[in-house]
């Protein structure tokens, strides 16, 4: 018990830390740009007028000296005060990110079970006859995928079932009229809206999930409970769904919440492209308009969400595995604790650098 | 699925072992050597613009079609990879660098310097690397130097945890602890012991990162952030195309496949050399 209220204490610092870290970095993004952030958005946003510069420099109190603008600015953040939009509306930013969540955090946990429908078995199959025919099959689809450009794939589908055989629509959330549609109908628009988008999103997690479940199956096969199970002449399908996938399943916990600062970066093209009004979509009008505070918050928001997964991911292993609650005090209280141990295998695909299996997950493909 | 028909780990065939390693230097030597030689063997000036050949679809004369302002596609894609492979290299360099650096430092010194680094790669791996990118560039422009050093410095931090991982296991063995009875400081063992010995895994990911930023770099510029026209990057290249996908389907086509070989040829040529590099990894 002990040993778990500590393990939780060092979570929790871990994440103060983390999350310091976080504030401090975007703070340095904002000064980053030459000048005073109001300069900037002034002379580059023809929208922000005299007054508009006037309340920007009272909001980011740049009269003040540097440690206590960030105090100011860290205070207003935790408030989820985010200071008001350059465009046109000047809507504070808070607003403007929480009507564009809902869409965003839909298609993606849509596309999540997706990918994690095909992904497993996929997986599963490959590693239990690997180097079979379907293995080879599926190393290569992999292999394509991750080198697949979100964006061109997009471009693709929009000619193939927008012009060639025209049969979804290729931009837009809703058609025209949609006001007027009954219940079934509109569900039905939105979901021919969001058929491709969708799709992409799946077909970007799936290479990366589906050779994380392969390898982890493949990890599992070769345990000795694995062979004493087969040694007693339990059928096929005991073994796998029983003994080998049940476990191979827990790291794909971790994956998960890895997965997630992908998912909020690939959002961008994929609802630029799509003209979908979410969270990416903003963000990149927010970037092409040099609206900054609508830029730091999505930016600070991003970051926050995915710690938040990291979290997740943590607490779902801890659930999921037994031996993680039991054992894991030591490992945990000293720093990241398990989430550390696990990410380091995988989180080299969040950096794009990838040095598990072939860009272990998917978040390897982020942004492309 | 019975059990008995499965075959244990079969050896790999020749070309199981070595068909990965060909085809991706075949791509990758292939999309270098047509990006080096640009200059040569493009039929066309690459900006070049043409008003009696707009839209062309592809030819003899221009085997990949024109654009919509009479640009030879195929041009453009032959310079469209010098971008691409210079962004990948020199993005690559800087990850790498600060990777090695900061995982030697953290690894070897340990204690509080690696509790601060390590934790600084966990604040930034916590940023959607994409959304940090293009935060960055909103406030700088996008322009060739500065997109190389934000993607750059968006992503060494796997390189630092493997490094680092690897030089923990390496502090410990005998070779460097003689080297420490010698009287050799931490300089010398880091770069002459520990540094060679660490560096297998780290090309394994500079290679598998040149694929990365490629794809960064290209959906960078497909979003109008990246190269700027009129230089050609593939990205901005079907930027332009999404404008006439519906009467000039090639200029989508190509320039996908041009990213789409050549990372899929950087991605080969590193899981291959992670196989060659690593046998314990071998599976």
């Amino acid at each position: 018990m002990t040993r778990t209220l500590l393990r939780i204490a060092a979570k929790l610092a871990w994440v103060a830390v983390v999350f310091f870290g976080i504030t401090v970095i975007s703070f340095w993004v904002i000064h980053l740009a030459p000048g005073k952030p109001t300069d900037l958005q002034t002379t580059l946003n023809p929208g922000a007028s005299a007054v508009a510069r006037e309340r920007l420099e009272k909001i980011y109190g740049l009269d003040q000296p540097i440690h206590v603008q960030y105090g100011q600015w860290v205070t207003r953040m935790a408030r989820l005060d985010f200071g008001r939009s350059m465009s046109g509306d000047s809507r504070p930013v808070w607003d403007k990110i929480a009507e564009r969540l809902p869409l965003t955090f839909g298609m993606n946990i849509v596309s999540l079970f997706l990918t994690l429908a095909v992904a497993i078995p996929i997986g599963v199959a490959s590693a239990w006859r690997q180097g079979g025919a379907f293995d080879r099959l599926s190393t290569v689809v992999v292999f394509v995928g991750f080198a697949m450009p979100s964006f061109w794939l997009a471009l693709l589908l929009m000619r193939q079932f927008g012009i060639v055989w025209p049969v979804l629509p290729i931009s837009g959330l809703t058609s025209l009229g949609f006001a007027k549609l009954g219940f079934w109908d509109k569900t039905w628009d939105l979901c021919r809206h969001l058929a491709l988008p969708v799709f992409l999103y799946t077909f970007g997690s799936l290479a990366g999930m589906s050779r994380f479940m392969r390898t982890s199956m493949l990890e599992v096969l070769r345990q000795d409970y694995i062979l004493t199970a087969r040694a007693k002449g339990l059928p096929a399908r005991t073994v796998i769904f029983r003994h080998a996938m049940r476990n191979a399943l827990l790291p794909v916990i971790t994956i998960l919440g890895l997965s997630v600062p992908g998912l909020i970066g690939g959002s961008v093209i994929i609802e630029s492209i799509f003209s979908l009004p979410g969270l990416g979509q903003l963000f990149y009008q927010a970037v092409m308009s040099r609206d900054y505070p609508l830029i730091m918050g999505s930016l600070v928001l991003g970051a926050v969400l995915t710690l938040a997964g990291n979290l997740l991911a943590d607490a779902g292993y801890g659930l999921a595995d037994p031996r993680i609650r039991q054992s894991g005090g030591g490992a945990g209280a000293q720093s990241g604790g398990q989430l550390e141990a696990a990410s380091a295998a995988t989180s080299d695909a969040a950096s794009g650098t990838t040095s598990g299996e072939p860009s272990a997950a998917s978040s390897g493909k982020e942004g492309a | 699925m019975s059990a008995r028909r499965r075959r244990p780990l079969a050896p790999p065939s020749w070309l199981e072992r070595y068909g990965m390693l060909g085809l991706g230097l075949l791509l990758v030597g292939g999309m270098s050597l047509a990006a080096l030689l640009a200059p040569w063997i493009a039929p066309f000036d690459p900006n070049a613009i043409n008003v009696d050949a707009l839209l062309l679809t592809p030819s003899f004369a221009h085997p990949l079609g024109t654009d919509a302002l009479g640009r030879d596609v195929f041009s453009r894609i032959l310079f469209g990879g010098r971008v691409s492979l210079w962004v990948g290299f020199v993005a690559v360099g800087i990850s790498t660098g600060i990777g090695l650096a900061l995982g030697l430092i953290a690894g070897y010194f340990g204690g509080l310097i690696d509790e601060i680094i390590m934790r600084l790669v966990d604040v930034m791996l916590c940023f959607p690397s994409f959304f940090l990118i293009l935060a960055v560039i909103a406030f700088l422009e996008p322009s060739l130097t500065n997109i190389m050093a934000v993607i750059g410095l968006t992503s060494w931090m796997g390189v630092a945890r493997l490094v680092r991982a690897e030089t923990l296991s390496l502090r410990g063995r005998d070779f460097v602890l003689a080297a420490k009875v010698a009287g050799a400081g931490p300089v010398r063992i880091i770069v002459r012991h520990i540094l060679p010995n660490a560096l297998a895994p780290v090309l394994v990911s500079a290679t598998l990162g040149v694929a990365g930023a490629i794809l960064v770099e290209s959906s960078l510029s497909f979003l109008g952030l990246g190269v700027q026209p009129p230089d050609a990057s593939w990205g901005n290249m079907l930027m332009d195309g999404k404008e006439v996908l519906e009467i000039a389907s090639w200029l989508s086509v190509y320039p996908g496949l041009a990213i789409l070989l050549t990372v899929l040829g950087y991605n080969l040529l590193g899981e291959s050399l992670r196989d060659i590099l690593d046998p314990r990894l071998r599976r």
